[in-house]
């Protein structure tokens, strides 16, 4: 474990006594404050400054919390809200799909479904709504691996356990599959996670476009794929069409 | 004719929209427009009609173009709206002689308990399921005829005519001053405290206690029937149904038998219970009223049942409070802690209403302890909702002697998982989401398939009818008891606090 680096725990430093109870201070008061020499309480502040996580009065000089903090905090994006927002795409996925729908974010390694839309065909299913799923072995958790660096890294180095004889254990594999979701736009997990289920999955951003979490289709192979044993084109398209219409109402919200 | 669509109009509190479905009840076009809201005086609310109808042509336009389709496209339409809100207009020009009163006014209070006499309000409520309070259109008339210059000789005349907002529609919809049909449809009537349920007609005694004149009041039809032909846009396409917004919540789900219910969560939150062919008198004040009618067939009957303070109760959270910055996390907050942690919410914020009808009772939290957290309370107030809907569940049970075997639910509330699992949990039942968010569109829309023969009969709509989610009963019953009589505590606790003097100034 290499040691903490030093600007960085200052950076912090500073940020936490801008934060503290004087909420303007002079670059001699946060060099003061610090025990650090002016140059370098000065280096930093700019370099702060710059990133838009201090401002500086015009008037007096002080300087103190900037926006892009605000903005950091809250652009957590709350995943009832997410499940408020897509309610209405997910239920008309899961009728032109004729499919069960479900929603996911990552969460502590694995993919956290946030909302569960029946198969429209009256028959006994259970919510499985705050169930957890594979990263690896699932349509919804490559997608999160594709886009999102953090689940990526999160999920480590394999080999991972293999729930049917398709499931992808090894990184490079799964690495190539998540360039290739990142270059089509959509992800498939066919036969991996269960036999005989297959699901086909896409991205939600929000506003920034952070990948916020995924939506997939999920059925049985028969009618999830083709005679070729591909998903079929149509699925795919209605999946994608979805994760757009979520993505754009989150761009509507102010965070 | 091809005409695979139908259209159904829902002009409601603070919109009008039009919805263009398919065969399957699916939604393919929206389009919505709001209308301004007049507040001449505290606790008065009136719409301009002459707008309503402009934004409801407009919307009618807007929907055909996005969906690319014309008139000849739609084989009927329905309409659905606010219920209660009273316009009178002149027959000869079409020009509604003032504002509309909107149900929300309560401009009548003093009229109706005038008009209770030595009864109280309960003195019409044989007669129409309702007791005699400012919602009713039925005051509203006679306060315009009191209050409008004139009214009252052209009213008698026969030169004014009154309608609900369906009646003004449909008059304006099939020609207006140029042959318009000036008819109302039972659910609506069944709300003016006009009607007399058993006979499906103006009761002549009660129109002239409230001294409304007969010959200004619209012909009461069915739900579902031809009343006439469009003209304008919709040129040529019957005018085929008409329902008030919470019985086309009802019909949409398909609560089509004597026993099924549906619970609509929003701001507040109506319950309705079909009773089939009988009338169930309340005695745990809730109200009688028409669930629907098609045709000539028997109408059916249902029991309302009304929660003031549910949706509202979150937005209170996030607005008073600050709790909380978006309605939807509250599930997030109640999500970090196990229970309520001894707390309870009952928002009587204006009173209790069904089953107590207790004016003089304000809202509490109780049950505080150092312990209770902000978790807590935004379980409580989720609980709240569960509690009042289970109260609400008790009484119709009571007075029909029907028990619920599911609760189907729509709103905007139903993506609160927690929500949705606790009224499965306090209820005992499971609770049913359809797929169609749009229940009160989609309503009207069946209603008027149904009169043209779209679809062939109430089977081929309840096979349309799918489940998204479904929230099965998981509490324990010693805890459903438990909390139970600890949510009863928390009521008792909110009466009599405003006392006998300062609740006559209200």
């Amino acid at each position: 474990m290499p040691g903490a680096i030093q600007s960085l725990s200052r950076a912090a430093a500073i940020l936490r006594l801008l934060a503290g109870g004087e909420r303007r201070l002079g670059l001699s008061e946060v060099a003061t404050g610090l025990g650090l020499a002016k140059g370098t309480a000065h280096g930093i502040l700019r370099t702060l400054q710059q990133e838009g996580f201090v401002e500086q009065d015009p008037e007096s000089g002080k300087y103190q919390l900037g926006a892009e903090l605000l903005r950091l905090g809250q652009s957590y994006l709350d995943v009832h809200e997410l499940r408020a927002r897509a309610l209405v795409w997910a239920d008309d996925l899961a009728r032109a799909a004729g499919e069960t729908v479900y929603l996911g974010v990552l969460h502590q390694r694995g993919v956290l479904v946030v909302h569960h839309v029946f198969r429209p065909d009256d028959s006994r299913q259970v919510l499985e709504v705050g169930s957890m799923q594979p990263l690896h072995a699932t349509a919804l958790g490559k997608v999160l691996l594709a886009y999102d660096p953090v689940a990526r890294g999160e999920l480590g180095g394999g080999p991972w356990e293999a729930f049917t004889a398709r499931t992808v254990t090894e990184p490079a594999a799964l690495d190539a599959q998540c360039a290739l979701v990142r270059e089509r736009g959509w992800a498939d997990a066919v036969e991996e996670t269960w036999e005989g289920v297959a699901s086909v999955a896409a991205l939600i951003q929000d506003r920034r476009r952070n990948p916020v979490g995924a939506v997939c289709v999920s059925g049985a192979v028969e009618t999830v794929c083709g005679p070729d044993g591909a998903v079929r084109p149509a699925l795919v398209a209605s999946v994608r069409t979805a994760a757009r219409a979520i993505s754009r109402d989150l761009g509507a919200h102010r965070f | 004719m091809t005409a695979s669509h139908i259209a159904a109009i829902d002009q409601g509190t603070t919109s009008s929209r039009c919805i263009l479905f398919d065969a399957d009840g699916r939604i393919v076009a929206v389009e919505q427009q709001e209308h301004s809201q007049v507040f001449p005086q505290p606790g008065w609310v009136e719409h301009d009609a002459a707008e309503i109808w402009t934004r409801v042509r407009s919307v009618v336009r807007g929907a055909l173009e996005r969906a690319g389709l014309t008139a000849a496209d739609v084989r009927a339409v329905g309409i659905t709206n606010q219920r209660e809100t009273t316009v009178l207009w002149d027959r000869h020009t079409g020009v509604p002689v003032h504002n509309a009163i909107v149900w929300q006014d309560t401009r009548t209070e003093a009229l109706c308990r005038e008009l209770g006499r030595n009864v109280g309000q309960d003195r019409f409520r044989r007669e129409t399921g309702l007791p005699l309070a400012s919602y009713f259109a039925g005051p509203k008339i006679r306060w315009l005829l009191d209050n409008v210059e004139g009214l009252r000789e052209r009213a008698e005349a026969g030169d004014v005519l009154f309608g609900t907002m369906d009646s003004w529609l449909i008059w304006n919809l099939t020609g207006g001053v140029d042959g318009g049909r000036h008819v109302t449809d039972v659910t609506n009537a069944s709300r003016t405290l006009l009607m007399n349920l058993h006979t499906l007609r103006w009761d002549e005694r009660i129109a002239e206690s409230l001294g409304v004149p007969l010959a200004m009041l619209p012909e009461i039809r069915s739900s579902a029937e031809v009343y006439g032909e469009a003209v304008g846009d919709l040129a040529g396409v019957p005018v085929a149904a008409a329902l008030g917004d919470q019985q086309a919540a009802l019909f949409g789900q398909t609560c089509f038998a004597e026993g099924e219910a549906k619970s609509t969560y929003g701001t507040g939150t109506f319950l309705l219970l079909n009773t089939g062919e009988k009338i169930v008198h309340s005695y745990h004040g809730l109200l009688t009223t028409v669930g629907f009618r098609i045709g000539d067939r028997p109408p059916v009957y249902a029991l309302e049942g009304s929660i003031a303070v549910t949706g509202s109760l979150v937005q209170w959270l996030r607005d008073q409070l600050g709790i909380i910055s978006t309605a939807a996390e509250i599930e997030t907050l109640a999500g970090t802690v196990e229970d309520n942690g001894g707390a309870y919410v009952v928002p009587a914020f204006s009173g209790l209403f069904a089953p107590y009808w207790r004016s003089d009772a304000r809202g509490v939290i109780t049950g505080l302890t150092r312990y209770v957290t902000k978790g807590h309370l935004a379980r409580a107030v989720l609980e709240a909702t569960a509690w009042q809907t289970r109260e609400v569940v008790d009484a119709m049970q009571k007075d029909s002697g029907v028990t619920l075997t599911a609760l189907k639910v729509d709103g905007g509330m139903t993506s609160n998982n927690l929500l949705m699992q606790g009224i499965a949990d306090v209820l005992d039942v499971p609770v049913e989401r359809p797929y169609v968010a749009e229940t009160t569109a989609l309503g009207a829309a069946y209603a008027a398939g149904l009169a043209v023969g779209f679809w062939d009969g109430l089977e081929t709509l309840r096979a349309n009818w799918h489940r998204a989610a479904e929230w099965t009963p998981k509490m324990a019953a010693d805890t459903r008891e438990r909390e139970h009589r600890n949510w009863l505590k928390a009521v008792e606790r909110t009466m009599g606090w405003i006392d006998q003097d300062e609740q006559s100034e209200l």
